[in-house]
């Protein structure tokens, strides 16, 4: 170190780029080997037939037009991914809204309740997958066994049931709705007191204060786990592969299983390839499309520090 | 006079009035937030309590909220069938790996964005920001086809080497606005002291980005933890398997044939592959909620 101090020839300025350059070269490395390189080639992959055992032969086209045209599973799978993010994120938003207002009252044991519905938020994977397989059993699961105790109704099959299959896993979703709570919670406590004394004096009842104040001052907190809810149902995997392995039929066939499927059980990595930048299309007109219509909704200024 | 008479006696009364209503809405709150952490409990104390079933009681109706009689030998059987002591190890030393190389990596990549100049440093941190919103499946088959090429596959390094090379774009980020946030002078100091850059950063930066390392820390080992897609991908003989791959292959593996569903032993499987991830969860409950919240708010 101090032997490099020492040597001053270049000068200053050039010695700190350099440096700069090597503190962030892990990066460059895995950016290019990792990243990009990889990019480009799924790209020229998903213009190809490629079943790792022969060379890849390109087919053009053929692989983008047999998804739209030839292919019901995958039109499937735009459906199913579709309707969960559609419907469990905006869902979930609002039931992590509400639930960190409550939460942001002055009641006893507050930091106990928090912690309570904050936890299953820091669970996942394959453990809660098979909790909630266990849960969803059509007759000795908890949620069946609910409905009979205390409704006296029979409840449906759940995951062996191609119209129910869905459903269950969005309602499985909102058992994890504290992490939306959490980050709620940070920006009501963000929102500047003065705001809801002034509306107090111009005699706001409870709701407009929600309304006028409250909402417009969380949207940007909203809008960004808008954004990440609808990309997250496009990375969907674990409980899908685990749970329900995309059935019964392709109930639950979201778009990353399938795609996995298509790679890793059929071998069809050109075709994955096809699938992914699909994928990657629609993650990106998503994104622009949220972006674009932020401003008719979204109330960003100064006020939302964080801190 | 009345007037103010009247305005004294209603200050009066209004006093324990507010009061009450006060304590009315308390109430009315907490009447909503207790059946609803009843709710968000129930799983947790359902799975244990299916975990310590005696099997023949296990598919009862009334069902036994606490089991009787308690079977701990659940989780003995459960290792007889999987063994969750090696994919246990395999798990914890694949995500320490991990884990080693991600603080590293990406508190140095931080530090470099955040700290020195050098040209193209702003474009290149953009470049950086967009491979968050890029979606990992768009690397995923070329990723793989160059572990197998390299003969990686089936081994821990296609799992561990990513972390080594910066790791995830989203932890340098947090890393970087952190360190953004230290005063500049401190570098400058120590500079002419006589120390070099990578004394800055390991004597003078690492010591004081502790918490939002702790925050990276916890979030790659819940990642990593968790994952099955990549250890579905890259760990293919049985002995290399990971905790999640275990008890993934528990539920399809029931010596009573397949569709049979072994809800004590399941239950139990996924208790002990939790549990670690909620110790964490209560030993650094600090740095998960501020890290959490730190990203959601400034995204």
């Amino acid at each position: 170190m101090s032997v490099i101090a020492r040597w001053r020839k270049p000068s200053l300025a050039r010695q700190e780029a350099i440096f700069g350059f090597i503190f962030i070269g892990p990066w460059i490395i895995g950016f290019l080997a990792l990243q990009l390189g990889p990019m480009i080639t799924s790209l020229v992959l998903s213009f190809t037939e490629y079943q790792i055992v022969a060379a890849p032969k390109f087919v053009g086209i053929d692989n983008y037009a047999k998804l739209f045209t030839a292919d019901p599973s995958f039109l499937d799978a735009l459906k199913v991914t579709f309707t969960y993010g559609l419907v469990a994120t905006p869902a979930g938003l609002v039931l992590g809204l509400l639930i960190a207002i409550l939460l942001n009252q002055n009641v006893p044991g507050l930091m106990v309740w928090r912690t309570v519905y904050y936890l299953p938020a820091v669970v996942s994977g394959v453990a809660v997958g098979m909790l909630w397989v266990w849960i969803f059993h059509s007759e000795f699961g908890l949620i069946n066994l609910a409905l009979r105790i205390i409704l006296g109704i029979q409840g449906p099959a759940w995951l062996a049931h191609p119209s129910w299959a869905l459903w269950a896993l969005i309602i499985m979703s909102f058992w994890g709705v504290g992490g939306s709570m959490v980050v709620n919670l940070a920006g009501l406590q963000g929102i500047p007191t003065e705001l809801y004394e002034a509306a107090s004096i111009d005699g706001a009842t409870w709701w407009h204060k929600f309304w006028r104040v409250t909402l417009p001052m969380l949207s940007p907190v909203l809008f960004f786990n808008l954004v990440m809810g609808v990309i997250g149902s496009f990375q969907y995997f674990t409980n899908a592969y685990v749970m329900t392995g995309g059935g019964p039929g392709r109930s639950t066939l979201f778009y990353n299983l399938y795609l996995y499927k298509n790679a890793f059980q059929y071998f069809k990595m050109g075709y994955a390839s096809a699938l992914a930048w699909v994928l990657f299309l629609i993650i990106m007109l998503l994104t622009v499309l949220i972006f674009r219509s932020s401003p008719l909704w979204v109330h960003y200024e100064g006020s939302v520090k964080g801190r | 006079m009345t007037a103010a008479i009247a305005t004294a006696v209603s200050r009066v009364r209004s006093i324990p009035q507010r009061r009450v209503r006060v304590l009315a809405f308390k109430a009315l709150v907490l009447l909503l937030i207790i059946p609803g952490a009843i709710l968000f409990l129930a799983p947790f104390v359902w799975m244990v309590s299916t975990s310590l079933k005696d099997a023949k009681y296990v598919f009862l109706f009334p069902p036994q909220i606490i089991p009787d009689p308690v079977r701990w030998n659940n989780y003995i059987r459960v290792i007889q069938r999987v063994p969750f002591p090696l994919y246990g190890w395999n798990t914890i030393r694949m995500t320490l790996l991990c884990l080693l190389g991600q603080m590293l990596t990406a508190s140095m990549v931080a530090f470099g964005f955040a700290r020195l100049r050098f040209p193209g440093r702003d474009v290149l941190f953009l470049l950086l920001l967009s491979t968050i919103m890029l979606p990992q499946q768009v690397t995923l088959i070329p990723t793989f086809l160059i572990y197998r090429y390299l003969g990686w596959v089936d081994s821990f390094k296609p799992l561990i080497v990513p972390d080594w090379l910066g790791g995830s774009p989203f932890c340098v980020f947090l890393l970087r606005q952190f360190i953004s946030t230290l005063p500049i002078e401190m570098d400058e100091a120590a500079k002419i002291e006589g120390c070099g850059y990578f004394g800055i950063y390991w004597r003078i930066i690492l010591p004081l980005i502790k918490p939002a390392l702790a925050a990276v820390a916890i979030f790659v080992f819940m990642w990593n933890w968790n994952d099955i897609f990549y250890s579905l991908i890259y760990l293919n003989s049985q002995r290399n398997w990971t905790l999640a791959l275990g008890l993934n292959f528990l539920r399809r593996s029931s010596p009573m044939g397949p569709g049979v569903l072994e809800a004590e032993l399941l239950m139990a499987g996924s208790v002990i592959v939790m549990t670690p991830c909620l110790l964490v969860f209560f030993f650094a409950q600090k740095y998960f909620i501020q890290g959490i919240v730190f990203t959601g708010v400034k995204g």
